[in-house]
């Protein structure tokens, strides 16, 4: 049983559509987007439906997740903050804004917050340099770029996105 | 009129949508070509403005056009938008504010080479972006200016965004061929070229999102017009991302052959802090060190001038370096870039860039002493000319340049240590 496909026949139709009928591993990445917008990151039983879409096997799918670094096959904070540490961003005090935002929130790099819902890391160029510091907001289903933070500003978003959540969590309540 | 070629929703506001787009002159231009331009003469038409590509490499777009054979079908465009050079941030203000006009430049260069389909390539981390793109897009298709027959003529045209996940070397062009087909992104080995043997193995063009955006009004004003901006060998306007020590970072959009001391001191403010400026990167993170003396300041920036000082004009993403900058805690930011970038394949460069990455490592934490500086030097050197792709070889430019012009930088730690001991 196919689960994603199962979920998805629609999109999963539309994205096949978009390349040649005999080429239909080059929907393995808009699977793969689709499959971790739908679960935060990308389970084996995903793998095997996108092996099976795609007609290659679970191990080539496998292989795509661990080159590109913004797939993921186990469970992370629910937010990942990424802030970006290159040269430009360097230049513009990146590092000390890291380093800070560590310090006030506690967090050390890559390891998620208790209640798991961030995970603070350092990202590799996202093309924002002139609005340094930055840093991106990765979900299943969006990143969100915050340009010319401090660190209180970049608490603020924090903030915000830990009220976000409980309200959410209220309204499945 | 608008002061701006590229960015002009810089000056017209709301031009990222349709209505305004088009009331502004947009479409006109594929219109015109469609339905009035062979294909051959459209490419003679962009030969002849001298349009280079503006994701780096600076190669004659209709002389790229031209290398499709036309006894292999079907052919392909592809838009690279996979802008990730350290420094570099115009492709990503275009896309934002001003998207019909490259999504019109896609149009007029897929009708050039007669190709149904074009794909646009964006780094992951644009994803909305691409979201944004696939509803323009789906305008355009409703609106009639995308699809089926398009003026009436028998040529029908799709485009499909395509989304990366976090991978620079995406943005080489034949990296980025492999990740939409949907393996590794890893170069291929060349020849054959992507405009014989490219995407799922056909002709194929791939384009800079900056270089398709400048077809709308070359193909409406003419390539005369085109080469009144800019120099003989570089004609045209370029984007400029400005960054690091600068008082106005940005983007600026200039002709070619403008001098730096222009962008840095007049239009970006200079530096902060009272500072003086010391080094210009000028292609970003894969930049050769310009020392910033006289000389350099009052270079043109463009293809042919760059290349006096040593270094390349590139993207054109200039990170200007003050005096508190030490060159060999610089070499350590781009060397782990591209450690971390690099995809793995050629061994000079994934061994290369690792035994860099730890030797600089250990200098800037003044844990070296001065062979540890001939040791970086020479490794970079044994990479040069031996790798796959220009990713390595740039990964070396900044460390070779750096220890060349300022070998102080690199004395002044390993004399730290020498006193500590």
């Amino acid at each position: 049983m196919n689960e994603l496909l199962a979920r998805y026949p629609d999109e999963i139709a539309r994205i096949l559509a978009q390349y040649p009928p005999d080429q239909k591993r080059a929907a393995v990445m808009p699977l793969l987007h689709l499959a971790q917008r739908d679960n935060d990151y990308i389970s084996a039983q995903s793998m095997q439906d996108i092996a099976e879409i795609c007609g290659i096997s679970p191990t080539e799918v496998d292989s795509i997740i661990g080159f590109y670094t913004l797939f993921y096959d186990k469970p992370r904070g629910r937010y990942h903050i990424q802030v970006c540490t290159d040269l430009p961003c360097a230049l513009r005090g990146a590092d000390q804004f890291l380093a800070d935002l560590c310090e006030r929130t506690g967090l050390k790099v890559g390891e998620p917050s208790s209640d798991g819902l961030f995970v603070i890391d350092e990202v590799k160029c996202i093309a924002a340099c002139d609005r340094a510091p930055v840093f991106q907001v990765q979900t299943g289903d969006d990143i969100a770029f915050h340009e010319n933070q401090t660190v209180e500003t970049a608490l603020a978003v924090l903030d915000e996105l830990r009220k976000k959540t409980s309200r959410g969590k209220e309204a499945q309540l | 009129m608008s002061q701006y070629l590229l960015l002009r929703h810089r000056d017209t506001p709301g031009l990222e949508k349709l209505d305004v787009y088009r009331k502004n002159g947009g479409f006109e231009a594929l219109r015109k070509a469609v339905t009035g331009i062979t294909p051959a003469d459209l490419i003679q038409l962009v030969k002849d403005s001298g349009l280079r590509g503006r994701g780096g490499a600076g190669f004659p777009t209709g002389l790229k056009w031209s290398f499709c054979p036309t006894n292999i079908w079907p052919h392909y465009v592809v838009a690279n938008a996979d802008e990730s050079e350290p420094g570099t941030f115009k492709d990503r203000e275009i896309m934002e504010g001003n998207p019909f006009q490259f999504l019109e430049g896609l149009m007029i260069a897929s009708y050039a080479v007669q190709a149904n389909h074009a794909y646009i390539y964006l780094r992951g981390e644009f994803w909305r972006i691409a979201r944004a793109l696939d509803e323009k897009i789906a305008e355009l298709e409703q609106a009639g200016l995308l699809g089926d027959k398009l003026f009436g003529t028998d040529y029908s045209l799709r485009l499909h965004t395509h989304l990366g996940a976090g991978a620079y070397i995406c943005g080489e062009e034949s990296a980025l061929l492999e990740s939409i087909e949907g393996k590794l992104g890893q170069p291929r080995l060349r020849p054959p070229f992507p405009a014989v043997v490219g995407l799922f193995a056909k002709p194929t063009v791939i384009n800079n999102v900056e270089t398709l955006t400048n077809l709308p009004p070359i193909v409406e004003h003419g390539s005369a017009w085109h080469r009144e901006f800019g120099t003989e060998k570089s004609p045209g306007v370029k984007i400029f991302s400005l960054s690091g020590c600068i008082n106005r970072p940005g983007n600026y959009e200039l002709p070619l052959g403008t001098p730096y001391r222009e962008l840095i001191f007049k239009l970006g403010g200079g530096i902060p802090g009272g500072r003086q400026i010391k080094a210009i990167m000028s292609a970003g993170a894969s930049s050769a060190l310009i020392k910033a003396d006289d000389r350099a300041l009052d270079t043109p920036m463009d293809y042919e001038s760059v290349p006096t000082l040593g270094a390349q004009l590139g993207s054109a993403s200039i990170i200007v370096i003050d005096d508190s900058v030490n060159i060999a805690w610089l070499t350590r930011k781009t060397v782990h870039f591209f450690e971390h970038e690099s995809c793995g394949k050629c061994t000079p460069c994934r061994e290369g860039t690792y035994w860099m990455g730890h030797i600089v490592d250990r200098i800037v934490a003044s844990q070296a002493d001065e062979n540890d500086v001939d040791l970086l030097y020479a490794v970079a050197r044994q990479m040069q000319n031996r790798c796959l792709c220009a990713l390595g070889e740039f990964s070396t430019e900044a460390v070779v340049s750096g220890i060349d012009k300022f070998r102080p930088d690199y004395l002044e730690l390993v004399q730290t240590m020498k006193e500590a001991a």
